[in-house]
């Protein structure tokens, strides 16, 4: 009998590797012969393309260049629909800034820069639309016929919008409240990075990645090669966060158009000013919220309207709409819910996935919300959340009905316990006077693909026995510091019975491992990691029964009781939800506004904890995003441009800025998730941005912030006015 | 020019223009791909390395001022298998999550460790460390583990 590895600490597989510096990422491979490559890039927000002018004084022998012309099969990045090109045609629209329009390579990267800024794209400039309201207002159309992406209308206890409004009438007091919370940017700290070269017409792409099997959908369609034409290969993956689920798709396209031109291996290694202004931001998003309570201040009815900026093409907006507003209503008990959310088109460059993936816009507001309602009624924030959470047996917006591992008693015990006294006002941080307060947020999150997403998926995962007594474990997760490797290691071990030092988790490679869905929505312990589990018991039979098999896959399949309804937007969302609760104190700088925050403590309900230290850095990691969201960052846009596409202006947390993090791990067991293990990811990033907000408020006498960031400027507006 | 000078403890070569970046020396001409580049302008410090003992970020130094000069690289921390006690703790109190920030921080937290820069009781030496390691950004970690790594290679080092 092996010790079980599950719940202990096993340091991480790939940890002497990293700490080291021999971990090999993109940049760091050899590879002979290779050139660099380069990506000419529109200065036009919207327009269209008549012409790409080459430099004559420019020495081209030395360079290939491509363009849409040569793209191998079909110039679209295939994603939920095929709308986004790889490189703008002769004759097609620009449709945002940096937008991809040409290609370069060469034997060195100066070389390849040095040609991308000989080629100048020839541009006819149309109008184009930056804000949501332009876009609804169809002031241009860009998309369809009402630059709408996708629209949702989630209804609950009520029949139509009069029977809602009735419902709203009925109440002693409605809240209403517009929230506004900004783009962010992923700056994971590797930039994108991609590597192709064709052998025997076969293209091999290796790269920063995600996705590998979302990267290889997108080149059969682009090579126009099938499933054994393309082979992609994850390197090991400096932080994703999101930033690297879909992008990576672009780069793959660029890298495999190049290296067919050049006839040679041609990598590509984004500058960090490159990756901030070209690539994925989280969405942009202006949440009206209506609350309405009765006299004993229980909650009636609940009505959201969510718009979000999906920028110039659909790519993933729809999805993170679906879960924005999945998640809009909260984890509070209402008879009566109505959720309307968009996403529409404007001419930034498309918004993206994120850590989070829509949920944390409408947390933001549901958790400003109830924070109003507990300065309303005079009532203790955390108290009030407890008095209306939900909890087992209770429904939510989409008349799920809670069943097991709901942490809600857990997850607001633990910070109630850990509280303490509240600051006092009024004191001196560094000796400078300061406004003190103390806000909290209780959330929760959907673990796993929406709705009937995984049965869709269908994930697959292979254990098999190999030589040497040792076992390897084959999935298409991939390790992004999240800790894959690892837990499938400890997962493996525990249910094979060996010692992790016998399981080999390989490199997902699209010739060597089945299809387990993207590394994405919290999904990949819960989902794939189960998948493990099962495959590994299974194995652990047939080894046992001396039967022959040396290997087992197995594919996904629903918990029971789970039914979702794709077209009335009813039913079981998620599988199951994570539920958190989080306490913050911030001083607020009463010279320069400069909120700090001081205490940070987050309680995060994970199901169980496969490796508690590994998932304590995921949730000190989503936690402190979700602050420097809060406070810091921003990403900011002029005539679609992004103007601050440097580390230095577009500001992350550092050791200097990030408080001491008080995380505390909470377990009630998931049945289904593998020893109990459900989502963890994503939910740390949800809800610390409004406890931050709810914190501000209170520190300066009840001065409402309902637009992120808390920066110096919004926070002095706020207050003089 | 012909670039002579000291890394890792062992005498190198490179035949470089004198502004190439010291980042790419290391990385290009002498394939030492432990230190890494995040933004190449100073902000994240993946680039880190030490000069003459004192921890610079390698993308701002030119090969020209390295004449002559000592530099370390995350290679030249531990001695052969034995980690530095940096490394060692960063491992075992889970400090590095995707690593492309760690050669940075584990070459800056070794200088702040091997110097005796971070002395007090807990919660003085913990805002020691935050201070000293605030030009090295990682975005997975929200440096919590980091700093009980860097504290408990401190008291390693001091046993």
């Amino acid at each position: 009998m092996a010790r079980p590895s599950v719940g202990t600490s096993l340091p991480r597989v790939d940890g002497v590797a990293k700490v080291t510096g021999r971990a090999r990422y993109l940049d760091d491979l050899d590879a002979p012969g290779a050139w660099h490559g380069a990506t000419v890039r529109s200065k036009i927000a919207h327009g269209v393309l008549e012409a790409i002018d080459r430099d004559p004084a420019f020495d081209w022998s030395q360079v290939v260049v491509a363009t849409a012309a040569d793209i191998p099969g079909r110039n679209v990045i295939a994603l939920i629909q095929d709308d986004q090109p790889a490189l703008v045609a002769i004759g097609a629209p620009v449709m945002h800034v940096d937008e991809a329009i040409a290609l370069v390579a060469a034997p060195t990267r100066e070389l390849a820069f040095a040609a991308m800024r000989a080629i100048v794209p020839r541009v006819r400039p149309l109008p184009a639309i930056f804000t949501v309201e332009d876009a609804l207002a169809k002031r241009e159309l860009l998309y369809g016929t009402d630059n709408i992406f996708k629209q949702f209308l989630i209804r609950k206890g009520h029949a139509d919008d009069a029977a809602f409004e009735a419902a709203i009438a009925k109440a002693a007091h409605v809240i209403e409240g517009n929230y506004y919370t900004s783009p962010q940017e992923q700056m994971y700290i590797e930039p994108q990075a991609m590597m192709a070269e064709w052998k025997g017409g076969i293209c091999n792409i290796v790269g920063s990645m995600q996705c590998p099997y979302y990267v290889h959908k997108a080149m059969k369609a682009f090579l126009g090669v099938e499933r054994d034409g393309v082979v992609i290969t994850q390197s090991v993956t400096g932080g994703g966060f999101g930033g690297k689920e879909e992008y990576p798709s672009m780069l793959a396209a660029h890298v495999a158009t190049l290296a067919k031109v050049a006839k040679r291996p041609v990598k590509m290694v984004y500058d960090r000013d490159e990756d901030i202004a070209a690539t994925t931001k989280r969405h942009p998003a202006f949440t009206k919220h209506r609350l309405a309570v009765d006299a004993a201040g229980e909650i009636i009815a609940i009505d959201v309207d969510c718009v979000m900026d999906g920028g110039a093409y659909l790519t993933l907006s729809p999805v993170v709409l679906s879960r924005g507003v999945l998640h809009a209503a909260g984890p509070y008990r209402c008879p009566v819910t109505r959720v309307r959310g968009r996403v529409v088109a404007t001419n930034h460059p498309p918004h993206g996935a994120f850590r989070g993936f829509g949920a944390p816009q409408t947390t933001f507001a549901y958790e400003r919300q109830i924070q109003k309602l507990a300065r309303l009624r005079g009532e203790d924030p955390l108290a009030l959340r407890k008095r209306l959470a939900l909890r087992t047996g209770d429904t939510t917006s989409t008349g799920q009905v809670l069943g097991v591992s709901v942490g809600t008693d857990e997850v607001i015990g633990a910070i109630e316990r850990a509280a303490g006294m509240p600051p006092a006002r009024d004191g001196l941080r560094n000796g400078t006077p300061v406004k003190r307060g103390r806000g909290v947020a209780f959330y929760f999150h959907g673990a796993g693909f929406t709705g009937s997403g995984e049965q869709y998926l269908a994930g697959k995962a292979t254990v098999a026995a190999i030589d040497g007594g040792r076992f390897e474990v084959r999935s298409s997760s991939t390790d992004i510091g999240q800790g894959a490797i690892t837990i499938f290691t400890q997962i493996a071990a525990t249910a094979l019975d060996v010692e992790p030092a016998r399981i080999v988790v390989i490199d997902p490679k699209t010739s060597l491992v089945p299809d387990s869905g993207p590394t994405v929505a919290s999904r990949t312990c819960m989902v794939v990691g189960g998948l493990v589990e099962k495959a590994s018991r299974e194995l652990k039979a047939h080894l046992a029964a001396n039967d022959g098999v040396r290997e087992v896959t197995t594919q996904y399949e629903p918990p029971p009781g789970i039914a979702w309804d794709d077209a009335t937007y009813t039913g079981a969302a998620y599988p199951c939800y994570g539920w958190a609760a989080c306490l913050v104190d911030v001083s607020v700088d009463v010279d320069t506004y400069e909120v700090h925050v001081d205490r940070c403590v987050h309680a995060v309900d994970v199901g169980k904890a496969i490796n508690p230290v590994i998932v304590k850095g995921q949730i000190d990691g989503g936690t402190l995003q979700a602050l420097g969201w809060a406070v810091l960052e921003n990403v900011l846009y002029k005539d679609g441009k992004v103007i601050n596409a440097n580390m230095t202006n577009c500001i992350v947390p550092t050791f200097a800025d990030a408080p001491e993090l008080e995380t505390m791990i909470i377990e009630t067991p998931y049945p289904y998730g593998p020893s109990g293990a459900k989502g963890v990811g994503e939910i740390p990033m949800d809800g610390p941005a409004a406890a931050v907000a709810n914190a501000v408020e209170e520190a300066l006498g009840g001065v409402a912030f309902d637009a992120l960031p808390l920066s110096p400027e919004t926070v002095m507006k706020a207050w003089r006015s | 020019m012909k670039l002579v000078f000291e890394v890792n403890g062992e005498a190198r070569t490179a035949g470089v223009s004198p502004w190439k970046r010291l980042l790419d020396v290391l990385r290009d001409d002498l394939r030492l791909t432990g230190t890494k580049e995040g933004c190449g302008e100073g902000e994240c410090g993946a680039c880190t390395v030490m000069l003459d003992g004192e921890a610079v970020n390698s993308c701002l130094v030119a090969a020209g001022q390295c004449e002559g000069r000592v530099v370390t690289t995350v290679e030249g921390l531990a001695r052969g298998d034995v980690l530095h006690a940096v490394q060692q703790a960063l491992l075992a109190c889970g400090g590095a999550q995707c690593g492309i920030c760690t050669p940075g921080i584990a070459v800056c937290a070794a200088h702040v460790v091997d110097r005796g820069l971070v002395t007090g009781d807990e919660a003085a030496a913990r805002a020691q460390v935050r201070e000293l390691l605030a030009g090295n950004i990682c975005r997975c970690t929200g440096y919590q583990l980091i700093v009980d790594a860097v504290i408990a290679a401190v008291r390693e080092v001091s046993k």
